[in-house]
């Protein structure tokens, strides 16, 4: 850990006033908190080498800044001193003030509110996991496109959201690097990434027109919350989630992940957990980046099906089926049997049936049904699914269309089954949706991404958990890691004076239960990257012949 | 070879500094035109300035019947005669000997509109909707052989779809034409589909009208019309887009400029006399002290703001800016239209008055503010288009189209008040609110109060059933009320007792 330089703060010269006086002991006072905070980060430094790494940048400008603000403070110069020893995550400070010159309107928050309370252990925690765990470079990567920072990364909009709930918005940086240690140095407890601008975010004030200032591009995005499926969920309502209900976002990702395929060619789709109740998506290919608002709202109808009140009749769809409605209903049948008749039993109470019965086209029929229904209660949905079928046959049913029935089934099950979505998220494109791998404040699980190959493998009362991560880590041990990392080389064909390369820098993720999804990101990213590079040298060469130069800048 | 080539051709300038750019003769194959190439031949300032006003009138008159809530096919009947008069354009199967001067005349005609139109984002906005509903009238009205030519002539990039591969899909494209269970390949294979990206046609995609696979829209024949409509409207704003940023170079300052920029203040407002001064109506005495007087013949919208200005003894701003504009077209001046405001704000200070509200009222009237506000004499009366579109009332607001902002009871209470207690007249109003037409409501009421005179001066030959057609702009209804009501002294004296405002 570089020291501050004491002579440094020699040029200080002039009288001290009562106000400087006073504001130094305040930053005394300041410091012997942040003294704990050092310790911390001692032994994080020691655990990690890219800690360090950070350290002697920022350290200068502190020192810095702290001279600058105690301009003429000659007589607490040993106290200062001391200060800038302790105060090594000072950086705050300075940052502090740059970030009161740009962000006076969107970033409300109290200057004295802003040394965290460095006490609050969950804030050390996240800190930790900021620090150790959260997959930088692969982020970077995933939103840059290429691994030399493009204007992917640098106009991109990130907003922070603070502990004091300010919420910073338009923020923007220019590599990996200053991302991470605003985060570091903020500790939002949420980030959210939004659209590529035309021009850097921070810069937004100074364009004179508007147009200059308008979001470009940005992923186009999915959100299913289960809390809109408290209609036909039986297990849980609201926030609450269970095993049972988890079924109704895994067949929603089935359909929209295949729609999204087969229908509109997208190959990049990024499903994450978000950390509660639900899950959002992340399409990443180049043309779906580049949709405008309109293209936007016409894809994100496509796939709106479950409209209506709730309470009313809530499907309603032209026939013929669209192709895309009836393969989604190949896919869901299924589901709806297992995951919606038997498991959830919908249409156990009497008003949920009745409802049910409002939707069978045929009088006659309905009567029938109610008269069975009513003689045996509590019979299963299973069975009063199968006894529509079985009393359409008899004549109580003349004069029903069998065609009218089906429509009527098919409605039944996409009601039951077919996404339902936050359709705001995916409609604009400069709307700001939950970063991948932040933790949910509530749960304090970590929004980690779902592999579409394993969907039916994906518990989301399992994911790896902020306390649980850090736990892991402190029971990890070297013998541990050692045997992992022997066990990898036997697995892999690369030599041995590799492998011990390997060992040594042995990232914190993977040696924990985060290693499978911060894995399976890399390889969505490494895929996305390998497609957005064939695209440009593509490009290039149809421009001219003068392709080997670019090709080789972008891959170092 | 059109222009674009030329400049763009790689010549030794000192060769060829002088030398005129060889232009060939424009040829029009198609009756349709996307107006990609903008005209090389010289015409006569005449014909310039002529040919615009034609195109300008049809187009006007297209969005006339855009604000009366026309149906595609009434407005088709009701341009039919002006096209034919204004703006023919033959089939190429006529072989009519005009058919070449009236295929040059359209195109020169859209190009002028275009330098005319540019201007401004709200210009550009507007002609490139009524230039497009146009197109689509043409459009709908083209012989279907000669439209496939003009759509397949254009290049718009569509791929169309191999026998093959309609009968391998026959089963997903048979329910986007609605045949879905059986299957009918057979109407697959005749129908014309087209493949294009789903980015093109986003409202079919939106609508689940269209099969997509792949990110490739499978468009059948007849969708393919909003299709070329779209095209030709973003083609069309890219190049007004293009020439609004030509249009400072261009070095035109006392031989065309003049003509475009009263074209385009034409088209501000379709009726030119409400664009100054002229619309003041002779004999008429338009003074702030004759305004409760005067008030008997304006339409509801100023008739509730005239109302609420003498019983609140104030108005709030859009209020004011609608009134103010208003007042201005009837042809009350400026130190009028000052003395009216003053006296009508009775409750504050001349302090007051002049620090808030004197600037403004001046400013409407082009009097103070920037160079081109005075220079055009302020702003232009709000159409109905304008009032029922911008700027919805909020709370405490007495601006807007009371036909389309007031709650019905509002609106009865009102037109009671008004003078109108026909119960047909009402049900009527009713009927047109419901469907959304509000001129026809406003023009319903305005026939119901004038019914006497209009049949009189249907009768006596006063005004041609031109100047008794539908009122789009609330000056044309005071002007129309006034002179009916006026066709001769003694009478209406009379009737300006029965119908007296409170205030």
């Amino acid at each position: 850990m570089p020291l501050p330089n004491p002579p440094a703060a020699e040029p200080n010269t002039g009288l001290p006033s009562a106000a400087q006086m006073e504001e130094d002991f305040a930053m005394a006072a300041e410091s012997s908190s942040e003294e704990e905070e050092d310790i911390v980060m001692a032994e994080a430094g020691e655990v990690q080498g890219v800690v360090k790494d950070t350290r002697p940048a920022a350290e200068p400008l502190a020192v810095q800044t702290v001279k600058d603000e105690d301009m003429g403070v000659e007589i607490k110069q040993e106290t200062r001193v001391e200060i800038k020893q302790e105060a090594k995550p000072e950086v705050k400070l300075e940052d502090l003030f740059a970030g009161m010159d740009s962000d006076d309107e969107d970033f409300i928050t109290v200057v004295k509110e802003e040394p965290i309370d460095t006490k609050d252990t969950s804030i050390e925690i996240l800190r930790i996991y900021y620090q150790r765990f959260f997959p930088w470079r692969y982020m970077f990567q995933w939103l840059n496109h290429s691994p030399v920072p493009t204007n992917d990364f640098k106009h991109r909009e990130f907003s922070l959201w603070l502990h004091n709930d300010a919420v910073m918005r338009y923020q923007s940086y220019t590599t990996s690097d200053l991302l991470r240690k605003d985060v570091l140095r903020l500790m939002p407890r949420r980030i959210e990434i939004g659209p590529v601008y035309t021009a850097d975010p921070r810069d937004r004030k100074t364009f004179r027109n508007s147009t200059a200032f308008v979001p470009m591009a940005k992923e186009l995005c999915f959100d299913i919350d289960l809390t809109d499926y408290d209609d036909i969920r039986t297990c849980c309502d609201k926030a609450n989630i269970c095993n049972k209900c988890w079924k109704f976002t895994t067949m929603a990702i089935k359909v929209l992940d295949t729609a999204l395929r087969d229908d509109f060619g997208y190959n990049h789709i990024l499903w994450v957990y978000s950390g509660r109740r639900g899950v959002h998506a992340w399409v990443c290919d180049k043309k779906a980046r580049a949709l405008n608002d309109h293209q936007r709202k016409a894809l994100a109808s496509y796939f709106e099906v479950v409209t209506g009140k709730q309470g009313g009749k809530r499907v309603n769809i032209r026939r013929p089926l669209h192709p895309h409605l009836s393969r989604s209903i190949d896919i869901l049948k299924d589901h709806f049997q297992e995951d919606v008749l038997e498991t959830q039993d919908p249409w156990q109470t009497t008003e949920k049936a009745d409802a049910l019965l409002q939707q069978i086209p045929s009088l006659q029929l309905r009567e029938a049904l109610r008269k069975k229904w009513e003689s045996s209660p509590g019979r299963a949905s299973v069975s009063k699914w199968a006894d529509i079928d079985a009393l359409a046959q008899t004549d109580a049913s003349a004069g029903l269309d069998p065609k009218d029935l089906l429509d009527a089934k098919q409605d039944i099950v996409l009601e039951h089954t077919y996404p339902r979505l936050d359709i705001a998220v995916s409609q604009k494109l400069n709307h700001l949706l939950k970063s991948p791998f932040v933790i949910h404040p509530g749960t304090g699980r970590v929004c980690v991404p779902i592999d579409r190959n394993d969907l039916d493998g994906f518990d989301p009362l399992d994911v790896p958990t902020l306390q649980g991560l850090v736990e892991e880590i402190d029971a990890w041990t070297e013998t541990d890691g050692a045997t992992a990392a022997l066990a990898a080389v036997e697995m892999s064909e690369g030599g041995g004076a590799r492998s011990s390369q390997d060992v040594k820098h042995m990232q914190d993720w993977e040696k924990t239960s985060l290693k499978p999804y911060i894995e399976h990101f890399r390889s969505f990213v490494t895929a996305l990257m390998k497609d957005e590079r064939e695209a440009t040298v593509k490009r290039e060469r149809e421009e001219d012949d003068d392709v080997e130069i670019k090709v080789e800048s972008i891959d170092f | 070879m059109n222009r674009i080539d030329i400049k763009k051709r790689n010549v030794d300038h000192r060769k060829k500094q002088f030398a005129g750019p060889a232009y060939k003769e424009t040829q029009y194959p198609h009756r349709l035109n996307f107006y990609a190439t903008p005209p090389t031949a010289d015409i006569t300032l005449e014909q310039f300035e002529q040919w615009a006003i034609n195109r300008l009138r049809v187009l006007a008159e297209l969005e006339a019947c855009s604000f009366r809530n026309k149906t595609p096919a009434e407005t088709a009947l009701h341009m039919k005669p002006l096209l034919d008069k204004y703006l023919p354009l033959d089939a190429t199967s006529s072989n009519s000997s005009e058919l070449h001067l009236q295929r040059q005349r359209d195109h020169y005609s859209h190009f002028i509109l275009r330098l005319a139109f540019a201007s401004t984002e709200d210009l550009r906005r507007r002609f490139a909707r009524v230039e497009t509903m146009l197109f689509r009238l043409r459009f709908q009205t083209d012989d279907s052989r000669e439209r496939a030519a003009f759509v397949s002539g254009l290049n718009l990039d569509w791929e169309p779809v191999s026998d093959a591969e309609k009968r391998e899909l026959a089963p997903q494209l048979a329910t986007t034409i609605g045949f879905g269970y059986g299957k009918r390949a057979q109407q697959v294979l005749d129908e014309d589909w087209c493949k294009v990206d789903w980015t093109r046609v986003p409202d079919l995609v939106e609508a689940r009208k269209v099969y997509v696979k792949a990110g490739k829209a499978y468009v059948p024949g007849r969708e393919q019309q909003s299709m070329v409509l779209n095209a030709y409207t973003k083609r069309l704003a890219q190049a007004l887009e293009l020439t609004a940023r030509a249009l400072p170079r261009l070095d035109e300052d006392d031989r065309l400029a003049p003509i475009l920029d009263h074209l385009s203040k034409n088209f501000v407002a379709p009726d030119a006399s409400y664009t100054g001064s002229g619309a003041a109506i002779e004999g008429a005495e338009i003074t702030a002290r004759n305004m409760d007087n005067l008030s008997q013949h304006f339409p509801m919208c100023m008739t509730h703001l005239h109302r609420s200005l003498r019983r609140d003894a104030h108005l709030k701003h859009f209020g004011r800016l609608q009134y103010t504009l208003f007042l201005k077209g009837i042809g009350l001046n400026l130190e009028e239209c000052l003395v009216f405001w003053r006296s009508g704000f009775s409750k504050i200070t001349d302090d007051t008055f002049n620090k808030e509200y004197r600037y403004n009222v001046r400013h409407v009237y082009g009097d103070v503010g920037g160079d081109s506000n005075r220079r055009s004499g302020g702003y232009s009366p709000y159409s109905c288009q304008k009032i029922l579109t911008e700027h919805a009332p909020g709370p405490g607001d007495a601006h807007g189209c009371p036909y389309r902002h007031f709650s019905l009871e509002n609106l009865t209470t009102l037109l009671r008040a008004s003078g109108v207690g026909d119960r047909a007249v009402l049900q009527g109003v009713k009927e047109d609110k419901d469907s959304q037409k509000f001129h026809m409501a406003c023009n319903r009421v305005f026939e119901h109060l004038h019914k006497t005179e209009m049949k009189r001066a249907k009768e006596e030959g006063v005004m041609t059933a031109a100047q008794l057609e539908t009122i789009v702009h609330p000056n044309e209804y005071f002007k129309r009320s006034y002179l009916l009501k006026n066709m001769d002294g003694g009478k209406s004296q009379k009737e300006k007792g029965d119908v007296k405002m409170e205030g």
